[in-house]
């Protein structure tokens, strides 16, 4: 039910709406819910709305830390 | 899709499997449950079950709107639109859930009811405002994420004078559910449900922030690490939790910092604050009448409040008596635990709420897990 999911912002519309890109599909969806959405940003998207902007510096770096992980695993 | 494919990899899997395994103390036991229906979704499609050594077990929690939703409120939804002529547009997660009289959203639809399946709430009032002949009702459903779409709708509805859309809300809060849990005693007093931590919530989190969660943290020493939807994400979290445990910490822990601050939305919360107000009991299936546990419309937009607008009456109904829901949403029983399960109650024909919608336990281990519960016998040759 909480399904969300990271999409990017490709054209601002009016009235708080934008279209975003998920995969290759767009949909219109509304940033009424968040201030200073930009194209080229990535929003989360739930029922329609963007719920937060993504931070890509924080997703960069859990993801240099699950890199860690794997490369500290002895080879098999 | 970029930041989706990168915490599915499952190499990545391997290493933090291999993390968790080395950091878990083969002497001790940690049971860990996840809150929401979204992680257990995730644990059960992707297995994680299967990477997380024996003495690490995950104990699905009460996170999934659909599964705790009581059988007295979809009845007042199927009344509206079998006896009143109501248009009910809901998100396709409620169609299926299974009311009084063997009847569902789907089955009075299929009686001639006005029902709607809509992607957004958007869609639910700009059906009204196309067509004012008709009463629309939108049966809103959910947790603190999906509830400021329907904020945003109902301010839209009042300031544009949509007389004829109106809300039955039915948006439920996560704290209170966590504390009820915390409260209950097959966790306090029998210790027959062994919990020591939460992996909390992604989306509601990026709504309401991490701060709510402090309070569990201190009051009842159970560490919280909010975790994102995808496998690694889940994985990482429970690596976080075992050091917690280890390290007899309990603190509330971010791992899905990418997308939640300790603050959360909170252009979100205001709104939210704006519309709704804390409604003094809300019946849950499994947990019973939880005490401000979810939210009411305010006053100011009673116009567009279906309850008071049709002077709705609740009317609490009891479960399929050998329906082990209420068990299972208190992390006391497992699916399996349950007579129905896999043998009359199937995704396809749910007894009972969990096997409903794809996030509840029920649905999430017939679909994924249901075999692993069958020995392997070498075929006699």
């Amino acid at each position: 039910m909480c399904l969300a999911i990271p999409a990017r912002i490709t054209q601002k519309l009016d009235g708080d709406m934008a279209v975003v890109d998920l995969g290759g599909v767009r949909k219109e969806v509304s940033l009424a819910l968040i201030d200073g959405a930009d194209v080229g940003d990535y929003v989360i998207v739930h029922v329609g709305y963007a719920l937060s902007k993504l931070d890509p510096e924080e997703a960069a770096r859990t993801l240099a830390l699950f890199a860690e992980i794997s490369e500290a695993l002895p080879p098999q | 899709m970029k930041y989706v494919d990168e915490f599915r990899d499952g190499e990545v899997a391997r290493g933090l499997a291999a993390a968790i395994a080395q950091e878990a103390h083969p002497q001790r036991n940690y049971s860990f449950m996840e809150f929401c229906g979204g992680h257990t979704h995730a644990i059960s499609r992707y297995g994680v079950t299967d990477l997380l050594p024996p003495n690490v077990r995950m104990i699905h929690g009460p996170g999934c709107p659909v599964c705790v939703l009581p059988i007295g409120r979809i009845d007042l939804a199927i009344q509206l639109a079998l006896d009143r002529g109501v248009t009910i547009c809901t998100y396709g997660d409620c169609l299926r859930v299974p009311a009084s009289e063997s009847l569902s959203l789907l089955k009075a639809k299929a009686r001639g009811a006005d029902i709607r399946m809509i992607y957004s709430a958007a869609d639910a009032l700009a059906l009204a405002r196309a067509e004012p002949q008709r009463e629309v009702v939108f049966f809103a459903i959910g947790f603190e994420t999906t509830t400021p779409p329907t904020a945003l709708v109902i301010r839209q509805a009042k300031a544009e004078g949509i007389g004829n859309f109106s809300v039955l809300c039915n948006h439920v809060l996560t704290p209170a559910a966590i504390s009820n849990i915390l409260e209950s005693p097959e966790v306090r007093q029998y210790g027959t449900v062994p919990l020591d931590g939460f992996v909390g919530p992604a989306h509601v989190s990026t709504v309401i922030g991490s701060q709510p969660y402090e309070f569990f943290a201190e009051e009842y020493r159970k560490p919280v690490v909010i975790a994102g939807f995808e496998p690694l994400d889940v994985m990482q979290a429970i690596r976080m939790l075992v050091r917690q445990v280890n390290e007899g910490r309990a603190e509330v822990e971010n791992e899905f910092t990418r997308a939640v601050t300790r603050e959360g939305n909170l252009k979100a919360q205001r709104l939210v604050g704006d519309v709704f107000e804390l409604r003094r009991s809300f019946e849950w299936r499994g947990l019973g009448e939880v005490p401000y546990s979810a939210l009411c419309i305010r006053r100011e937009f009673a116009a567009h409040d279906a309850e008071a607008k049709f002077a709705l009456e609740y009317r609490s109904v009891p479960d399929n008596k050998a329906c082990e829901c209420g068990a299972i949403l208190r992390g006391v029983k497992k699916p399996q635990d349950c007579k129905l399960f896999a043998t009359v109650c199937t995704p396809e024909n749910p007894m009972g709420s969990c096997m409903v919608s794809s996030e509840g336990a029920c649905a999430a281990h017939f679909t994924y897990g249901r075999f692993r519960d069958i020995p392997l016998v070498a075929a006699e040759g």
